[in-house]
Formats: C-alpha cells, sequence, structure tokens
C-alpha cells in the first residue's frame, strides 16, 4: 500500500505520485503520514514538505493545507518552490 | 504617370502594410490563447483542491465564518469589472464595461451604493474620463494575469468585506468578466464572489464514497479560516484567466477580419489602379492616332 501524493499550486500541478511518507510542518508543529492515516485536513505553516518516493522529495511552500483520505494525500499551496522535487 | 495611378499605388502600399501588422498581431493572439486556455487548465486542480476540501467543512462542521454569512443590511456593493489593458480586440472590452453599466444600474435602483473595483486600463480610463470615483484599481497584467495579482486583489477584497460598513467597508462583492466559453464565444458574465456560496465543484464525490470524516487541525473554525480566502484568491484567479483567453481569442478574431478587410481593400485598389493605367493607355494611343491623321491630312 502506498500513498497517492498529488502537490498542487495555484497555476499548476507540481507533482503527482506515489510515495510511502509524506512530512509536512503544520501549524501545531511537524506532522507525518504513513499509509492507512485516518481522515484528516490541516492547515500548514510555512515550511517544507517531504516526500518519500523512493528517495526524499521537499517542496517548500507559503502555508496551505494538507488533506489525507483513503490513502489519497493532497497538498495545496499558493505557491510552491520545487526546487528540491527532482525530476 | 497620371496623378490618379499613383493615388491609389499609395493606398495599396498603405493597406498592404497595415495588414503585415493586424496579421502580426493575429498570430501573436492565436499562439498566446492557447498558452492562456492552458492556463485556465492548469489551475483547475488548485479550484478542485481547494472546492473540495472547503465543502468538506462546510459538511462536517456547523461553523459560521463571516466570508459566507449573508448580510441583513446591504448598502454597499463592490463590482469588480476585468478588462483588458490594450485594445484592437473588437468588442471585448466594451461589452464588460455595457454588462457592468447593466449591473450597477440594478444594484443602485435596489438602494445600494457601488463601489467599483477596477482591472485592466480600459475600464479604468472608462471612470476617469466620466470622473467617476474608483476605490481601487489595477493594471499592466490582463493578457497574462499571475496569481500573485490575484491574490493581492483578494486580500484586499476579503479586507474591505470584513471592514464595518460605515468605515468604507462593503458588505457584497460582484465581479464582472469574460467567460471563456469557446474560441468563438465568451460572453460577459457576473458573478457574486462574496459573500461565499460554495458550488459543489465539479468533483461531487460520488455516491458510495462518502466524503470521509475528517479529522481538522487545529480546529474546523481554524481550518475555514484559512482555506475561505483562499478559495476567493482561486475563484478571482480562475476568472482572471478566462478573462485573459476571452481577451486574446477576441484579439485574434477582430485581427483576422482586420487582415481579411485589407486584402479585399487592395484587391478593389489594384483594380481601380489597372483601368486608370488602361485608361491612360488608351488616352495615349488615341492621341496618337488623332495626331498622326491630323499629320496626313494637312500634307
Amino acid at each position: 500500500m502506498a500513498l497517492q501524493v498529488e502537490l498542487v499550486a495555484a497555476d499548476r500541478k507540481v507533482w503527482e505520485g506515489e510515495a510511502s511518507q509524506v512530512s509536512a510542518r503544520s501549524t501545531e508543529g511537524d506532522l507525518g503520514v504513513l499509509p492507512g492515516h485516518q481522515p484528516m485536513l490541516v492547515v500548514l505553516a510555512e515550511g517544507e514538505v517531504r516526500i518519500n518516493a523512493g528517495g526524499w522529495k521537499s517542496a517548500v511552500v507559503d502555508g496551505g493545507f494538507m488533506s489525507v483520505d483513503h490513502d489519497r494525500v493532497t497538498i495545496v499551496a499558493e505557491t510552491v518552490d520545487a526546487a528540491g522535487m527532482g525530476s | 504617370m497620371g496623378a490618379q495611378i499613383r493615388e491609389y499605388r499609395q493606398r495599396i502600399r498603405a493597406v498592404s502594410s497595415t495588414k503585415k501588422i493586424t496579421r502580426a498581431m493575429e498570430l501573436m493572439a492565436a499562439a498566446r490563447v492557447v498558452k492562456a486556455q492552458e492556463a485556465v487548465r492548469e489551475s483547475s486542480p488548485y479550484a478542485r483542491a481547494l472546492t473540495r476540501a472547503v465543502s468538506a467543512v462546510a459538511t462536517f462542521s456547523t461553523e459560521d465564518h463571516p466570508l459566507t454569512s449573508e448580510k441583513t443590511d446591504v448598502r454597499r456593493a463592490a463590482v469588480v469589472i476585468m478588462t483588458s489593458d490594450r485594445g484592437l480586440a473588437g468588442a471585448y472590452s466594451s461589452s464588460v464595461i455595457k454588462e457592468s453599466e447593466r449591473l450597477v444600474a440594478r444594484l443602485r435602483d435596489e438602494g445600494k451604493e457601488v463601489v467599483p473595483y477596477l482591472l485592466g486600463r480600459k475600464a479604468i480610463g472608462f471612470y476617469k474620463f466620466r470622473h467617476r470615483e474608483i476605490a481601487a484599481e489595477w493594471s499592466g497584467f490582463s493578457e497574462k494575469p499571475s496569481f500573485e495579482i490575484a491574490r493581492e486583489v483578494g486580500e484586499r477584497l476579503v479586507a474591505d468585506f470584513t471592514t464595518a460598513t460605515d468605515e468604507g467597508g462593503i458588505d457584497e462583492v460582484h465581479v464582472v468578466f469574460s467567460r471563456f466559453v469557446s474560441m468563438v464565444t465568451q460572453e460577459p458574465d457576473v458573478i457574486r464572489l462574496l459573500p461565499l456560496e460554495v458550488v459543489e465543484g465539479e468533483e461531487k464525490p460520488s455516491a458510495d464514497e462518502l466524503l470521509p470524516l475528517y479529522d481538522f487541525e487545529p480546529g474546523a473554525a481554524q481550518v475555514l479560516d484559512a482555506l475561505l480566502p483562499k478559495y476567493v484568491n482561486a475563484r478571482l484567479f480562475n476568472c482572471m484567466l478566462q478573462a485573459a483567453a476571452s481577451e486574446l481569442a477576441a484579439r485574434q478574431r477582430a485581427m483576422k477580419s482586420a487582415t481579411d478587410n485589407a486584402e479585399e481593400l487592395i484587391k478593389k485598389y489594384t483594380r481601380l489602379a489597372n483601368q486608370a493605367r488602361q485608361a491612360e493607355i488608351t488616352q495615349e494611343i488615341s492621341e496618337i492616332v488623332g495626331g498622326a491623321s491630323a499629320l496626313a491630312e494637312s500634307k
């Protein structure tokens, strides 16, 4: 079982794919998501989002939110700096 | 060469250089409209994700938010008008402005004070020429709006919306823009942006897959607080992108008909010039013939 991850900015879809783990910084603190996580809607703080898709990828978001349901993770932010996403 | 022919040839030269310009503008608009349509498409995953999240919160909490609650006494209504920065796009800007005038008249009839927020130089020019008051104006991006602008406009609107009416706040926000239906049809349209009505987006969860019971962190109210302004920005951004695509499509069409007209004119003037040349030759021949026979008779 893997997570279906979607990283979306206001003007484009930044990344989409399977991952085994996602970690992000919420307004309450750092947060990790593994497959089977319960449905959740989290407000993100400004900071790094890390996605483990056979090697860690990272992106910097300016806030936004993350929703998790049925192993589908959607990370939404107005601007995403995808410099660390690789290809 | 006769004066008439010279004049016709001058006209032909002038029209063909105009044609070159309109043709170039047509091609440019055609290339950009494809990009603009792509931008509309690329912004849709964001809008979809936001809509889904907002409806999730709305379904599972009875939170009331200032941005969604209808005000009982609406006195000041904001009208956001999205036009182009440049002309040469046929009736694009004027049809949006006409639509906005209708809306303004309707709001006035309902006894509301209208507060204009203008995007694009055409609308600003229209209001300045008539010495009307403008609440805020933005320009210089109509063909290629960036999200930063949408955020700026959105934040301003939300700030004014949450201000008390007596202190210069507004009670509702309408947006007039051109909806991009297809390459040949763009319609001026009005939406009410605030107070928000959360439209269940295209992606309604199917019947068997109920929206999951979400945990909200930090809490439903805070999540809604963070989401709704973003939702406003996203809707504004979508309107701006559609307006940009409409503008370019309208410009392409206008420039295409200008090019066609120029071709027609060139054809007409070429005929006239040929006729004038022929007439001159005929006249010269008859003069020569006449002169020769006069000489022959005098011998």
